[in-house]
């Protein structure tokens, strides 16, 4: 079975370098029968690996290291890429996947530059099989065979992490395929109208996943490690943001090349970049230089690899966009009050924000090289991601209300956007009155509802009258929820981060203590088995008034794994959740006590809400236009 | 012509976030980069001032391990090859793998004199992952 999936994967190695070849010489038809090949064959060998986990043949080395008879279905399934040689497995699969649905949906009319964008695409792939078949088979066999595999770590078994590495993957490796279109577009030295809505649509088709797979992570992260927080300025989930902001950056950008034949050879770099930064990501995780959670196992020769990969695909898409962009046509001419001068701000702040993060990620590599043992952590995104942020969604709702080319200020859309300024004025004025908050919380909130306010506006104002409002493009509609969307999560992120509210608790059995207006009490600790993991739950009750709560947060040993986790217990309540961690045992004066972390995160829904209405919009804004609307 | 402005346009704006970020920058690493002390090197370097985040590491000496009355502070020292040593204190759940004389790096200040008071307790996650800062695991702890 494995025999077959590795020699699958070695012809779609080969189908990968046969469409790069034809692609490149510009035979379309030929370069995506490849490619669809390519995909098939790389799906079998997958479905192998997964067969092999399912049937949990520990024959297979990478299943004997990950998996274990006593894991339940869906997380031996998971195990597949809950690995490094798996998940590189999973990102060659995806790359091809790409070329496979681009050779079947792309529709630009123009054979010659498809076939190079699939080409380019071909050459990607085999770059990444030829690192998947070389430098870190999941094919290997090893014998004997042990009897039990040695588990997954622990904290991977878990719903959110079944979907959070493909959706992210997806998201990276979409980047790819934009990447391909530029390469191309750039050999035939044309980025206009057309190649702008191609590019378009695939980078949508990388962001939705991308968004999705962050908020998943972001979300994992809130109920499993049990800290109560969603964003930990981790390495990792920087490495997921960067490429995050410059494909929102590219989306943007790309808008002005579709519609006003401006911003090509920003465009394209922009393309470029979005896939280099993802592929940045993919090395900063799997060389494991940087100190993680997610760093899977340390390899300074497979990060040697990946570097390699990085500077030579980045070298050579540089390269050429240096020789070609130059060629570029210029579009019409704006003014600094104009959509495209508000875009093109907007752009650059979230390139700035991106380079900010980037130096924070690196600043620890950079620091060690100098002899000094350093790390960067929250503080220092707060005074630098934070502010550059502000001033990006200052700019928002102006690129939406300004007029292409130049907006004259007496305009009705800038009037509007008084209203909506002014709105937000008496927004900071209400939080300052009841200063319970800080000023950059009450600023943050402020921004937040002058976003909601500007994208409902601009909404109105489009549609000219209610009754039409339906009639509205799909894509108006999407870029109306998705900035509502990111006002939602700004505004949640401000009130839960400022407000969050933590505290350690300890209780014997039968004890109760008062925590912000509520009482806790602690009913009895209970033994719990699972599976493949034994636990200890805690009962807790918390009363208020004449509300009564149950809470049962658990911490579960995973004997095969050696290591024990944390099983948060969540209460939804109208304006935030309540949330209790079990911690250890202590024996203090003879008694036995246990621990408790209890937070209530107040508006925690809006971040992820916030979050999941901006992948809700760019799937709007994706979604093909109605039949009259053409 | 128009060309000319609007290049100056960008590159104007491009200026105004890239020196904008760039001072944030320096004046956020400056403040917030947290240095990393053992011990030995705390000895050897004195005390950061109390306002400042820091990263300290060790093991935890076996035996040195109290609660509060109330169990929800826990006090213990941390130790590395040398004859000095660090107190610390820390409100919270100890990490999943927090154990006498095993490795831990702790963010948090000076705030009590010699006492340091941490904010976050890191612990040898699993095999594969261990605070880069931590020295190699003595072989008889």
């Amino acid at each position: 079975m494995i025999e077959l999936g590795h020699f699958a994967a070695c012809l779609a190695f080969a189908a990968a370098l046969a469409q790069s070849v034809f692609g490149l010489l510009g035979q379309r038809a030929f370069a995506a029968r490849f490619s669809v090949a390519g995909f098939v064959l790389m799906l079998a060998a997958f479905a192998t690996l997964l067969v092999a986990f399912a049937r949990s043949d520990f024959s297979l080395a990478l299943a004997a290291q990950n998996s274990h008879t006593l894991k339940p279905f869906v997380y031996k399934l998971a195990g597949v890429w809950g690995n490094h040689e798996g998940s590189m497995a999973l990102w060659c699969l995806v790359t091809l996947g790409f070329g496979a649905a681009a050779a079947w949906r792309m529709k630009t009319g123009r054979d010659i530059f498809e076939a190079r964008a699939l080409g380019v695409q071909g050459l990607l792939a085999s770059g990444s099989l030829a690192y998947l078949l070389f430098a870190s088979s999941p094919f290997l066999r090893q014998t004997p065979a042990p009897l039990q595999g040695a588990g997954l770590n622990p904290l991977l078994q878990d719903p959110g992490l079944t979907f959070h590495p493909p959706m992210l993957y997806l998201g990276y490796v979409g980047y790819s395929f934009v990447f391909a279109l530029a390469a191309a577009g750039l050999l035939e030295g044309r980025i206009d109208r057309a190649w702008a809505k191609e590019a378009r649509r695939w980078s949508l088709a990388a962001f939705i996943p991308l968004t999705l797979g962050i908020a998943l992570g972001a979300y994992w992260a809130y109920y499993e490690l049990g800290w109560g927080g969603w964003w930990f300025w981790d390495p990792v989930e920087n490495a997921s943001l960067m490429p995050w902001l410059i494909g929102a950056g590219l989306l943007h950008s790309v808008i002005v090349t579709e519609k006003r034949d401006g911003f090509a050879g920003w465009t394209v770099l922009l393309a470029v970049l979005a896939f280099l930064f993802s592929l940045l990501g993919a090395f900063l995780v799997r060389s494991g230089i940087l100190t993680s959670v997610h760093a899977f196992a340390v390899d300074p020769e497979r990060g040697l690899i990946l570097l390699g990969g990085l500077l030579v695909y980045g070298s050579a898409a540089l390269g050429l966009y240096a020789w070609r962009a130059p060629s570029l046509k210029a579009g019409p001419a704006w003014k600094l009050v104009s959509r495209e001068g508000a875009l093109a701000a907007n752009n650059l702040a979230l390139i700035a924000a991106a380079l900010t993060v980037l130096l924070g990620t690196l600043f620890p590599l950079i620091a060690e090289a100098a002899g000094e043992t350093m790390s960067v952590g929250e503080p220092y995104f707060g005074a630098t991601f934070t502010p550059i942020l502000g001033a990006v969604l200052l700019l928002l709702p102006a690129a939406q209300a300004w007029s292409w080319g130049d907006a004259n200020a007496k305009t009705a859309s800038t009037k509007w956007l008084i209203v909506a300024g002014a709105l937000a004025g008496g927004a900071v004025l209400f939080g300052l009155m009841l200063s319970r908050v800080s000023i950059g919380t009450a600023l943050a909130v402020a921004l937040a509802l002058y976003l909601i306010a500007g994208a409902v506006i601009e909404l109105r104002r489009r549609a000219i009258s209610v009754q039409r409002l339906a009639a509205l493009p799909l894509r108006v509609w999407g870029m109306t929820i998705a900035h509502a969307g990111l006002g939602l999560f700004i505004f949640g992120a401000a009130i839960e981060t400022s407000q969050r509210y933590e505290t350690t608790l300890a209780l014997p059995a039968g004890g109760s203590k008062p925590v912000a207006g509520w009482t806790f009490t602690l009913d009895k600790v209970e033994a719990l088995e699972g599976p493949n993991w034994y636990a200890d739950r805690a009962i807790l009750t918390a009363t208020r008034g004449g509300e009564s709560v149950q809470l049962a947060p658990s911490k579960r040993f995973y004997p095969a794994a050696q290591m024990p986790t944390t099983e948060t217990a969540i209460h939804k309540t109208g304006t935030g959740d309540l949330y209790a961690a079990l911690g250890e045992r202590r024996e203090v004066n003879g008694e036995t006590l246990y621990v408790f972390r209890i937070y209530f995160n107040p508006w925690i829904d809006l971040v992820f809400g916030g979050v999941a209405l901006i992948a809700l919009g760019a799937c709007l804004a994706f979604w093909p236009k109605r039949k009259a609307e053409t | 012509m128009q060309a000319r402005t609007q290049r100056l346009y960008v590159l104007g704006i491009a200026a105004v976030f890239l020196a904008g970020a760039a001072v944030l920058a320096y004046f956020g690493l400056r403040q917030s980069a947290n240095l990393f002390y053992t011990p030995a090197v705390l000895a050897k370097q004195g005390r950061p001032a109390a306002s400042r985040d820091v990263k300290i590491g060790g093991w935890v000496e076996p035996g040195s391990l109290t609660y509060s009355d109330d169990g929800t502070t826990m006090t213990f020292t941390v130790i590395d090859n040398s004859p000095h040593t660090i107190r610390v204190q820390f409100t919270g759940l100890a990490p999943d793998l927090f154990r006498e004389g095993q490795g831990v790096v702790a963010t948090g200040r000076f705030t009590e004199g010699d006492i340091f008071v941490a904010r976050s307790l890191l612990a040898k996650h699993d095999e594969n992952y261990q605070p880069r800062e931590l020295p190699p695991p003595r072989a008889t702890p």
